[in-house]
């Protein structure tokens, strides 16, 4: 394979959202062939730059699957397949990234706050902001409010993400977003949240910095954010 | 040999195996005492030269006979009726085997409605908020055409889930005579689709031009009967138990030439037949039963279908009711008896009682449209379009029933559980288990995609219920989308040796 068809076939692997040799696409058109993983080495062996490989590989993958679901055509499991493809293969580019000098996008601390077990909103943010580019540091869930700040100090984080489902646990976010005020780091983070109950009022009424109303909303918002750094 | 799949499914016996055999003693029971009332001469002559008393009959005037049909008889000319009927089709793949032992259920229009519902969509303002818009879909009542007809085989011919056509409306248009019908409402049907056309026929004596005409399509008479792209509907009784003339001697045609031929019985709960399940089942048993030997005695081996149509009477005018739970017993015991003696069974699903469509149209046609073919019937006939019972046919109708039938298709298939399906899972959960996410969802894309799970309502808004607006679109596309046509040589013959077939039929075709 040239490099261009590497990298064509690299992009359509994510379109296709295939990590390895070994996944499942949306149909049988790449059964058994090697997934971006495997793509991604070939690619660095044959000495494809690694703005290539990200741009007109994983990007480019992503905004057609990104067009696809504007079409309809594309469902939610589309999209976490093929921010999975593109996450696998950060993994391995992350020392290429490194060397070529390369910043990424940043770093982004997400978790579901405390008393609250709920994480499937939480896990597609966190998988679709993976895809994205951004080094995610997932906390889990029933994360109090001492551990996230912990991790967003640790990790020099620009961004945390907080989720929950329950009206019983959405105090809990502002506890946070308080306890960050009385560490001193609340204007080194932008606050995101998200999850059923919250709304764009509750945001503003507990003074975060923004209200995602989907995984969608999410990365389009950490994106906008880490572009105005 | 290649077919329309259908659903295949597990189905279920609502009547137990001592009450089939009791619902078929009664019904010979039926036979000895008070017998069946024939009207026809030719008929009785069948029954009469085969063994079966036949007397005069001394009430109504002294017309018709009175047939007492032997149990050993029924029992042994029953059996000589095929077990699997073949329906043919202009393309290969739109063929139906009917198999009495395999309870693949196919889903069919029908039925001669009087009125066309047409729509056209008119914009509403809030009397009190000016701001307050709604479009709707509003319905125009009018008389069929056979114009009609052929834009409803057209959408037939694209709707997924219909696998075989009965015309949908009754052509009333002031240039066609009855004694043209038939040709004309077949041709309509032929010329506009490629799935197989059943129906009942107007006049016999268009029967062998009916024939002659699917025999230019087919390639001759050989190439026809391998592949019967069409067959024919006889109601042979008029309930309660008595075989009408006309209809009993078209049938009598039709098994003459080796046509499959459905023997329908309508008898409705409450008027023409005992409203409760035993009393019905039983009569409607004899009723179809009666026109199965007939045709066995005619033709042995006579292709034909156990054709229950029964319903129930709506008390307040003693119009059928088909959004009765009654209704649907009675459709359910009916393929179950059809399975008992080996025959295909033709039944009955899907219609509603409301003039027009909306929420009474679905709920009404839901509890059919899943419970009836729960039976394993082999053949479900009036499940698109139909409306204010079988009076009133809406191509918007249709649509929706055809996206329901696809629901209560998936709903219906069989379990898919396997040493297979167990390891795959097994599988899957265990690499779910190692991510941080533990999501399924990448394994669910490629059965999304192929469209082997549920997609989601068709016509779903969040916002408001625009249902019937997506349905009319809908409607609009189908229309838009060709159909293949008969070929121009194939048109021309049939237009030279099949008299009566009015000409802008021709013409329509040419002109798409």
């Amino acid at each position: 394979m040239n490099k261009d068809d590497l990298i064509k076939t690299i992009c359509d692997n994510v379109i296709q959202g295939r990590r390895t040799k070994d996944d499942e696409g949306i149909d049988d058109s790449l059964s058994g062939t090697p997934g971006v993983v495997e793509l991604v080495g070939e690619a660095l062996a044959a000495e494809v730059s690694v703005q290539s490989i990200l741009k007109e590989g994983l990007s480019r993958g992503m905004d057609i699957v990104g067009k696809k679901f504007e079409a309809n055509e594309y469902f939610i499991p589309d999209m976490l397949a093929a921010a999975e493809a593109v996450s696998a293969a950060m993994d391995v580019l992350e020392p290429h990234i490194m060397k070529a000098g390369l910043e990424p996008k940043g770093q982004f601390v997400i978790a579901t706050v405390l008393g609250d077990h709920h994480d499937i909103g939480k896990n597609i943010v966190a998988v679709l902001l993976k895809g994205a580019g951004f080094q995610v540091i997932d906390l889990g869930t029933d994360v109090p409010a001492d551990r996230i700040i912990e991790a967003a100090n640790k990790n020099n984080a620009q961004q945390v993400g907080l989720s929950a489902l329950l009206t019983t646990t959405m105090p809990e976010m502002k506890t946070t977003i308080e306890a960050f005020k009385k560490a001193g780091l609340r204007e080194k983070v932008k606050v995101l949240i998200g999850g059923a109950p919250t709304s764009k009022e509750f945001a503003k009424e507990i003074g975060a910095d923004a209200h995602c109303k989907d995984a969608f909303e999410a990365i389009a918002v950490a994106e906008s954010h880490a572009g105005s750094r | 040999m290649h077919q329309r799949k259908g659903v295949l499914v597990r189905p279920v016996e609502r009547l137990s195996t001592e009450q089939i055999k009791m619902i078929d003693q009664a019904s010979m029971a039926i036979f000895a005492d008070p017998g069946i009332i024939c009207y026809s001469d030719i008929a009785a002559g069948y029954f009469s030269d085969n063994g079966a008393a036949v007397v005069k009959n001394s009430g109504d005037g002294g017309t018709g006979w009175i047939i007492k049909i032997p149990e050993d008889m029924v029992r042994k000319v029953v059996t000589t009726a095929p077990s699997v009927v073949y329906l043919g089709a202009r393309k290969e793949e739109n063929r139906l085997i009917l198999d009495a032992h395999e309870p693949r259920v196919r889903f069919v229009s029908g039925s001669e409605t009087n009125v066309w519902l047409e729509s056209v969509v008119r914009g509403y303002v809030g009397e009190d908020d000016p701001e307050d818009k709604l479009r709707l879909v509003r319905f125009i009542r009018r008389r069929g055409t056979v114009a009609d007809l052929t834009r409803a085989a057209h959408v037939a011919e694209h709707l997924e889930h219909l696998d075989s056509f009965i015309r949908t409306v009754n052509i009333q248009d002031e240039d066609i005579e009855e004694s043209t019908k038939d040709v004309n409402k077949f041709f309509a049907c032929l010329n506009n689709m490629t799935k197989h056309v059943m129906g009942g026929l107007t006049d016999v004596s268009q029967l062998d031009n009916v024939i002659r005409m699917a025999e230019i399509i087919a390639g001759g008479n050989e190439a026809l009967r391998g592949n019967p792209l069409v067959s024919f509907i006889a109601c042979v009784c008029k309930s309660p138990l008595q075989m009408v003339a006309d209809s009993a001697e078209k049938m009598i045609e039709v098994a003459k030439r080796g046509f499959p031929v459905v023997i329908s019985s309508s008898p409705q709960g409450g008027s023409t037949a005992p409203v409760d399940e035993a009393g019905m089942i039983a009569q409607i048993n004899a009723e179809i039963l009666s026109g199965v030997v007939l045709a066995q005695l005619v033709k042995e081996g006579a292709p034909v279908l156990y054709g229950s149509v029964p319903t129930r009477a709506r008390m307040e005018d003693l119009h059928d009711m088909y959004g009765a739970p009654e209704f649907n017993h009675y459709n359910v015991d009916c393929a179950q008896m059809a399975r008992f003696y080996g025959l295909p069974c033709y039944s009955t699903a899907g219609i509603a009682d409301t003039c027009v469509p909306g929420m009474q149209a679905t709920v009404e046609k839901l509890l059919s449209h899943i419970y009836v073919p729960m039976s394993g019937a082999h053949y479900v006939h009036y499940a698109f379009g139909l409306l204010e019972r079988t009076n009133t046919f809406s191509l918007e109708q249709a649509v929706l029933d055809d996206a329901h039938i696809g629901i209560s298709k998936r709903l219906l298939a069989e379990p898919r559980v396997g040493p297979d399906e167990i390891t795959e899972a097994l599988k899957q959960i265990r690499e779910v288990m190692s991510t941080s996410h533990r999501l399924f969802a990448r394994y669910v894309r490629k059965k999304l995609h192929s469209g082997e799970i549920y997609p989601g309502y068709p016509f779903a808004n969040d916002e408001r219920d625009e249902v019937l607006l997506g349905a009319h679109e809908r409607v609009k596309q189908l229309l838009e989308k060709p159909v293949p046509h008969l070929p121009q040589d194939v048109i021309e013959k049939i237009y030279q040796k099949v008299p009566g077939i009015v000409t802008r039929l021709k013409q329509e075709a040419k002109s798409e």
